[in-house]
C-alpha cells in the first residue's frame, strides 16, 4: 500500500502543496526538451537528406563551440569570432561532402553511417590536438547573453529563471521557427525531400546532390554552434558535451526521424518528462532516473507509434 | 627470387631480432613507471593537471637527480581515456614490461585491476581512490590506496560537520544530501554515510548524477531545493563539478555547507561559478601553489625546459599538485625498494615492499623539496596500506582556495572496524581469493 501511495498518491499531493517547485519544474523541462530539440534537429536535417543518422552531430556541437572560444582566445572580438566560426562549420560541411560523403554516392546507408563515426573521432582527435582537453568557459558576456536570474515570488513560493535559459528557450525557438519556414517553403527544402526519398531521382530531375549536402551539413553545424553557446553558457565547453548529443536520441525516436516540428514537440515532451520523473518519482528508485526515463518515454510512444509522433509512414509494396 | 628481396628480409629479420634485444638493454639499465592517463574525454579536465603533475615530477627527477638512485625513470604514458575498458587494456600492454607500479587513475580501473596485480606481482598504487577495503594489507596485499581512503574522507568531512555543528548529535533529525557521480567511486561512500546517518540520527538524500547528466543537474538541484538538506557532499570528478558548484550557486544553497571530496576541489570546478562559487568548500591532502623547492625544480628543470605539457600558470593549480604527490609517492616507495633490496634497479615486487615500508615525515617533506605540502605519512604498513592519515578543509574565496581547518584526521576508530569487514566480505566473495603469502619487511 505504501509504495502505491508514493507512486499514485504522492507525488501530485507534493505538486499541489508546493505548486512553485511545480512550475520550476516544468520551466526546467521546458529549457532542457528545447535544448534536446535543438541537438535533434541538426539529427534530423542530415537524415531528411541523405537518410544517414549523423553520429558526428554531438561532436559538432564541441568543435562548434571550441572554435569559438579558441578564435576569441586569439584576440578576435567575440563577433567576429563568431561570423569566422560559421565559416569554418561551412568549410566542414564543404569538407565532409568533398573527402567523405561524394565517395559515397549510391552507398548502403549504413556505409555513411560508419562514416560519420570516422567523421566523429577525426573531430575528436582534431579538436584536442588544436584546442586541448581543459574545459572552457563560455564567452557569454562578450556576446552579450544575460547572466543572473529574476526570482519570481509566486502560488507560495518562488521560481528562479535564470536569464540565460530564457534566452536560451527564445533562441532555439527562433532558430527553429527559421529553420522550419526554410525548409519547408523553399525550392531547397523540396529538393531535400526529394533527396531524401532517392539520390538518383533526385539526380535526374537535376537537383544537385553535392549542393544539398553541403547545405544541410552547414545548417546542422549552425544549429551545432547554437547548440554549443547555449550548453556551454548553462555550464561549460568541454568534450563531455559531446554526451548530450546521446540526449537527442529518445527525442528523435518520439518526434521522427524526419520531422522539424517532432523534434520540437519531441525534445519539450522528453524534456518536462524527464524532469518530472526525476522530480517526483526519481526518489522511489534512488534517483538518476533522467539517464533512462526519457527512453522508456520514447519506447512506449514507438509501440503505439513506431515511426514517431510525426514520423513519415513508410508502406512498402510487397 | 631475387637479390634485393633476400636482402631485404634478412634485413627484416635482423630488426626482428635486435628490437627485443635493445627493449631488453633499455628495461635493464632503467626503471619503468606507466602512467595510466587521461587526457582526452569527457572527464579530461580533471585528467590533465594531475597527468601533468604525476609525469613532471617524475621527469624532474630524471632531469635533476638522473633518476633514483642513479637510475634513470622510463615514464610512459597510457591514454585511458577514464574508460575502464581502455584502462585495462593498457594494462595489459605494458604488464610484460616489467612495471614497477601502477597508477590506474580511476576507481573503476582499479577495480578491475585489483584481482590481477597478485598473479602479475605488479602492486597497484591508487592513490586516496580505488576500493576503500583494498586498505587491509592482509588481505590486498598488491593494492596500496594511502593517504586516506574514502570513508576516511567522508568521516573528515563529517568532524568538519561536528565542529560547525557544535558536535555530530546536532545533526539528530536534519537531512544531509549526498551528490554523487553514478559510478563505482561515486558509490564508494554510501555505506559509511548510511552508518552515520544510523549513528547521528539524521536523514540522507543520495542525489545520483548519471555521465549523461554531468552538465544539466537541473533536476537534481531541484530537488535539493525541495529536500532543503543542512549539508551538502559531494563526490564528483570531471565536467560534474563545475556544474555542481554553479548550480548550487543558482539555487540559492548556501556554498559554506557544501562540501566536496578531495576530487572535487580543482580551481577549474569552482572558478566557472563566479562570484556564486565563493565559499564552497573541499577536502584537500595536500598544500596548493608553486611556492615549493621542488616544484620550482620542475619549473627550472622540466617546464622551463619545453619538456611538459602543462601551461606554466597551471603549475601548482590543485590537481597539479596531486599529481606531483601521487609520483612523490611512487618515487619514495621505489627509493624504499632499492634500499631494501640493495638493488638499483627494481621490480614490482621490490616496490611492493617499497610501498609497505613507506614512510615520509615531515623532515624528508622537507628534504624532498616539499616542506608542510602534507600530512606526514607515517602509518603505511604490512597491516595497513593506507594509514588513513589526515586532510584539510579549504574553501573558495572567488579566485583561490584558502585553506580553512587544521589537519583533520579521520575517525579510524569507525572506519577501520568497516573496512575488516569490507575486506573480509569481498574476499568471501570471491571464492579463491589467495591467500596472502608474501613475507613482511621489518620496517613495516
Amino acid at each position: 500500500m505504501d509504495l502505491l501511495y508514493k507512486i499514485f498518491l504522492e507525488p501530485f499531493v507534493q505538486m499541489g502543496t508546493a505548486p512553485d517547485l511545480l512550475v520550476q519544474t516544468l520551466w526546467e523541462g521546458m529549457v532542457g526538451g528545447m535544448l534536446y530539440a535543438l541537438i535533434a534537429l541538426g539529427f534530423v536535417l542530415i537524415f531528411k537528406a541523405s537518410g544517414v543518422f549523423n553520429f558526428a552531430q554531438g561532436i559538432m556541437v564541441v568543435f562548434a563551440a571550441l572554435t569559438l572560444i579558441g578564435l576569441h582566445a586569439q584576440g578576435i572580438p567575440a563577433f567576429v569570432a563568431l561570423a569566422l566560426t560559421i565559416a569554418v562549420m561551412f568549410a566542414l560541411a564543404w569538407s565532409v561532402e568533398r573527402i567523405v560523403l561524394r565517395p559515397l554516392v549510391n552507398q548502403p546507408d549504413i556505409i555513411l553511417f560508419m562514416a560519420t563515426f570516422g567523421i566523429t573521432y577525426f573531430l575528436i582527435g582534431f579538436g584536442e590536438l588544436v584546442f586541448g582537453g581543459d574545459p572552457k568557459t563560455m564567452i557569454t558576456e562578450e556576446l552579450f547573453l544575460p547572466k543572473g536570474s529574476w526570482d519570481i515570488k509566486m502560488l507560495g513560493g518562488f521560481v528562479s529563471l535564470q536569464k540565460i535559459d530564457v534566452a536560451a528557450a527564445i533562441i532555439a525557438s527562433i532558430m527553429v521557427a527559421v529553420l522550419s519556414v526554410f525548409f519547408s517553403k523553399t525550392r531547397i527544402g523540396r529538393a531535400l525531400r526529394a533527396v531524401a526519398d532517392s539520390h538518383k531521382a533526385a539526380l535526374s530531375v537535376g537537383i544537385s546532390l553535392e549542393q544539398i549536402w553541403v547545405i544541410v551539413w552547414f545548417a546542422a553545424g549552425l544549429v551545432a554552434l547554437v547548440t554549443g553557446i547555449m550548453w556551454g553558457a548553462r555550464s561549460n565547453v568541454s568534450f563531455a558535451l559531446e554526451i548530450i548529443a546521446l540526449k537527442a536520441l529518445p527525442v528523435l525516436i518520439l518526434g521522427g526521424f524526419t520531422s522539424i516540428p517532432g523534434a520540437i514537440v519531441g525534445g519539450l515532451i522528453i524534456g518536462v518528462g524527464e524532469k518530472l520523473g526525476e522530480f517526483y518519482w526519481g526518489p522511489l528508485v534512488g534517483g538518476g532516473t533522467d539517464s533512462w526515463f526519457a527512453f522508456v518515454i520514447a519506447l512506449i510512444f514507438l509501440m503505439f507509434r513506431p515511426q514517431g509522433l510525426f514520423g513519415e509512414k513508410i508502406i512498402e509494396r510487397v | 627470387m631475387n637479390v634485393r628481396h633476400l636482402v631485404f628480409g634478412v634485413a627484416c629479420g635482423a630488426m626482428l631480432g635486435v628490437t627485443p634485444l635493445a627493449t631488453t638493454a633499455v628495461a635493464q639499465d632503467s626503471i619503468y613507471v606507466p602512467l595510466l592517463t587521461y587526457r582526452t574525454g569527457p572527464f579530461a579536465n580533471s585528467g590533465i593537471p594531475i597527468a601533468n603533475g604525476m609525469h613532471d615530477y617524475l621527469a624532474m627527477l630524471n632531469e635533476r637527480d638522473g633518476g633514483i638512485g642513479g637510475v634513470k625513470l622510463n615514464i610512459e604514458e597510457c591514454e585511458t581515456g577514464y574508460d575502464t575498458k581502455k584502462g585495462v587494456e593498457c594494462y595489459e600492454s605494458i604488464k610484460g614490461k616489467n612495471p614497477t607500479v601502477i597508477n590506474p587513475y580511476s576507481t573503476g580501473i582499479t577495480l578491475q585491476l585489483i584481482p590481477k596485480a597478485a598473479v602479475d606481482k605488479i602492486p597497484i598504487l591508487s592513490m586516496a581512490y580505488g576500493l576503500s577495503a583494498s586498505a587491509i594489507g592482509e588481505k590486498f596485499p598488491w593494492i596500496f590506496n594511502p593517504p586516506a581512503t574514502y570513508w576516511d574522507g567522508l568521516s573528515m568531512i563529517f568532524r568538519y560537520i561536528g565542529g560547525k555543528e557544535g558536535g555530530l548529535d546536532r545533526l539528530r533529525g536534519k537531512t544531509v544530501g549526498f551528490i554523487f557521480l553514478e559510478s563505482g567511486y561515486g558509490r564508494e561512500p554510501i555505506p559509511l554515510l548510511e552508518q552515520f546517518a544510523k549513528d547521528y540520527g539524521f536523514n540522507v538524500k543520495l542525489y545520483s548524477v548519471a555521465g549523461k547528466e554531468m552538465q544539466d543537474q537541473s533536476a537534481q538541484w531541484l530537488a535539493v531545493r525541495r529536500d532543503r538538506p543542512a549539508w551538502m557532499i559531494m563526490w564528483g570528478w570531471g565536467a560534474m563539478n563545475p556544474t555542481a558548484v554553479k548550480r548550487a550557486a543558482e539555487t540559492n544553497y548556501p556554498m559554506d555547507k557544501f562540501i566536496g571530496i578531495w576530487w572535487s576541489g580543482s580551481e577549474d570546478d569552482a572558478r566557472p561559478a563566479g562570484p556564486g562559487g565563493k565559499g564552497y568548500l573541499t577536502l584537500n591532502l595536500h598544500g596548493v601553489g608553486a611556492n615549493y623547492p621542488a616544484i620550482h625544480d620542475i619549473v627550472k628543470h622540466v617546464v622551463g625546459k619545453g619538456k611538459s605539457q602543462v601551461d606554466k600558470s597551471k603549475v601548482g593549480e590543485n590537481l597539479y599538485n596531486r599529481g606531483v604527490y601521487n609520483s612523490v609517492l611512487s618515487a619514495e616507495a621505489i627509493r624504499n625498494a632499492q634500499k631494501i633490496t640493495g638493488k638499483k634497479v627494481v621490480n614490482g615486487a621490490d616496490v611492493r615492499r617499497g610501498l609497505e615500508t613507506l614512510n615520509i615525515s615531515e623532515a624528508r617533506w622537507k628534504e624532498l623539496g616539499l616542506p608542510e605540502f602534507a600530512a606526514p605519512i607515517t602509518a603505511v604498513s604490512c597491516a595497513d596500506h593506507n594509514g588513513h592519515h589526515a586532510a584539510y578543509m579549504q574553501q573558495w574565496d572567488g579566485t583561490k582556495w584558502v585553506k580553512v581547518s587544521d589537519w583533520i584526521v579521520p575517525m579510524k576508530d569507525k572506519v577501520r572496524p568497516l573496512l575488516e569487514a569490507a575486506a573480509t566480505d569481498y574476499v568471501t566473495k570471491n571464492t579463491g581469493w589467495p591467500k596472502r603469502s608474501e613475507a613482511c619487511d621489518k620496517q613495516s
